[in-house]
């Protein structure tokens, strides 16, 4: 199974033959002349700043008239270098990085990376962090389903879902404005718990945007998914055999579409997703139709866990007391002098856990987003591997867009949904 | 995972010297770069144990005069929903191992991605080409003693 994929690129490769224009590349003779203008195979250039690839992802697609031969992802064009930087930045520093890897939900990415740390100094937070984290976690994820869903239905040429989807979606931004001070890079979370408690005022506000919010996307789903032009151009649309899509090692929506209902939350269960009742939404045509299904399943299922965490919160700390581990609060810097000293240790040498490495993952909208963290002892991290999601599932992007037609791959992106800035790292 | 499925594990790889370890609970095989191909093939193949993802690759350089560098993979059953993750040790002149994508096809990104970072050999790889640096870098940006700000002229600029 595992050669059949690249086996199959490869034949294909020598299977075709080489027109003129190759030919004569190849032995530099510009006196090349066409009689038949479709007597050649194109090579067509997607990107990196294609609107349709979601960022600078850059394909190049050998075209047969409009049939897709092959596809040759190309990445590289955002990447930063955020693993070497973490062996420079104490764990503090890091997490306003966290932030930029897949920026549509940087709340999730905020939240894996703080569990990550956790795990690795052995630290167990409050309840109501606990609570505080899974509602952000969860408005990221509807924040990225929303944009996915919007722009794939976008992609095929209907604009009105995707502004009413940036509609809703500008409410969850709203949301973080008064949750956490900052609309897109949030840095919410810290070691130990989350920067600063919320507010009855913005649970309320919370509790109004989940109540509102099934009515405006049932409002969306009604304009999208009875459209038979949408169902035409999704369905059957980027197939990848379920045995592929393990083989690849897909995560998240594009696995639960293939009907495996594989989700990390129910499977090893994090911060307090086993108190809450959900389910995993699976489709078995592993199309982007049912891609998109998933995601609005998703939706769905995460305004249900919203309503939950709303009513669960309990009262009590926010952030776990350890003060030689745990950044203390201001005020109590500024008038004690046992917090001082724990702060200028923490800013200037960082937590210390002890030697050792730990993995931690959690589901996050594009599936497994995990932290692979080797401590030496001291205050930065000798590795930290990030293992993104965007990135393995973009391995599916050539399988699927094999013997397509020119106008479904940006359906077959759209449906993917990468996020480059996590792609590239 | 349980400690009877460990067994399990340990007695399906019997025919094999591997040094079991953990990281933070889950197992860790620490398998010689010679048997890697067959512990993998059995690993995968075997109905009992059905690890049939392969989510990661992690390259490490330790930065010591022996054994520099390490791959650590990071193995799932979608089935049993068990992790494991194996560990090789690599040679620290010319680190060297056979490629997994012989055993699991998503293997390829990620040692395209070792190999990119951190200079490490995949033998019978189908594609072994860089993933985020431009072809033309000489250099493995994630060693240890490769310098943060980067090394002045590393990447050629066109010529005026």
């Amino acid at each position: 199974m595992s050669n059949t994929i690249y086996q199959e690129l490869q034949d294909k490769d020598s299977d075709i033959k080489k027109t003129k224009i190759l030919q004569a590349l190849e032995t530099e003779d510009l006196s090349v002349q066409f009689t038949d203008s479709l007597d050649n195979e194109m090579v067509l250039n997607m990107g990196p700043q294609h609107p349709a690839t979601h960022g600078v992802l850059r394909l190049l697609v050998s075209l047969d008239g409009e049939t897709v031969m092959k596809c040759v992802p190309e990445l590289g064009y955002l990447h930063r270098g955020y693993e070497k930087l973490a062996e420079s930045c104490t764990y503090h520093e890091f997490i306003p990085h966290t932030d930029r890897l897949d920026y549509l939900s940087p709340m999730a990415n905020n939240v894996a990376y703080a569990l990550a740390v956790e795990k690795l100094i052995d630290l167990e937070i409050p309840e109501r962090g606990k609570y505080i984290r899974v509602i952000i976690a969860e408005l990221a994820r509807i924040q990225s389903h929303l944009l996915a869903m919007g722009a794939l239905v976008m992609d095929i040429g209907a604009i009105t879902p995707f502004l009413w989807a940036i509609r809703e979606r500008e409410k969850i931004l709203d949301l973080y404005d008064v949750i956490c001070g900052a609309r897109f890079t949030t840095s919410y979370t810290r070691i130990g718990g989350v920067a600063q408690d919320v507010t009855d005022e913005s649970l309320a506000a919370t509790k109004v945007f989940v109540d509102e919010f099934s009515a405006n996307l049932q409002e969306i789903r009604n304009l999208v998914e009875r459209n038979k032009i949408f169902i035409e151009r999704c369905e059957g649309i980027g197939y990848l055999a379920k045995e592929e899509c393990i083989e690849l090692g897909l995560t998240g929506p594009l696995l639960r579409a293939c009907g495996v209902s594989r989700d990390i939350r129910k499977d090893a269960p994090y911060l307090v997703y086993d108190q809450l009742d959900f389910r995993v939404p699976t489709y078995p045509d592993s199309d982007c139709l049912a891609r998109y299904y998933v995601r609005v399943e998703e939706l769905v299922e995460s305004t249900n866990i919203l309503k939950q965490c709303l009513e669960k919160i309990p009262k009590g700390p926010h952030t776990a007391l350890q003060s030689k581990k745990i950044l203390p609060k201001k005020e109590r810097v500024y008038t004690k002098m046992e917090e001082l000293i724990h702060d200028f240790m923490i800013i200037n040498f960082g937590v210390n856990p002890p030697k050792g490495e730990s993995y931690t993952a959690v589901e996050s909208s594009k599936g497994e987003l995990g932290f692979y963290t080797i401590s030496d002892g001291s205050g930065n991290p000798w590795r930290m591997k990030i293992r993104s999601p965007s990135f393995a599932n973009l391995q599916a992007l050539a399988p699927m867009m094999k013997n397509c037609m020119i106008s479904d791959t940006v359906v077959i992106i759209g449906s993917v949904d990468p996020v480059m800035g996590e792609a590239d790292k | 995972m349980k400690p009877e499925r460990l067994e399990l594990l340990k007695s399906k790889l019997q025919n094999f010297t591997i040094n079991y370890t953990e990281v933070n609970g889950t197992p860790a095989l620490y398998i010689t770069k010679e048997n890697i191909i067959d512990v993998c093939k059995i690993l995968k193949s075997d109905n009992d144990l059905k690890f049939d993802s392969l989510l990661d690759a992690i390259s490490v350089d330790w930065f010591e005069k022996k054994d520099r560098f390490e791959m650590i993979y990071n193995l799932t059953s979608i089935d049993n929903n068990e992790r494991i993750f194996l560990k090789i040790k690599l040679d620290s002149k010319a680190p060297a191992m056979q490629s997994l994508t012989q055993v699991w096809g998503s293997a390829n990104w990620y040692e395209r991605e070792a190999f990119d970072m951190m200079g490490i050999d995949f033998i019978n790889h189908p594609d072994l080409r860089r993933m985020y640096m431009p072809e033309e870098f000489e250099y493995y940006p994630l060693r240890k003693d490769f310098p943060l700000m980067g090394i002045p002229d590393s990447i050629p600029l066109p010529n005026k």
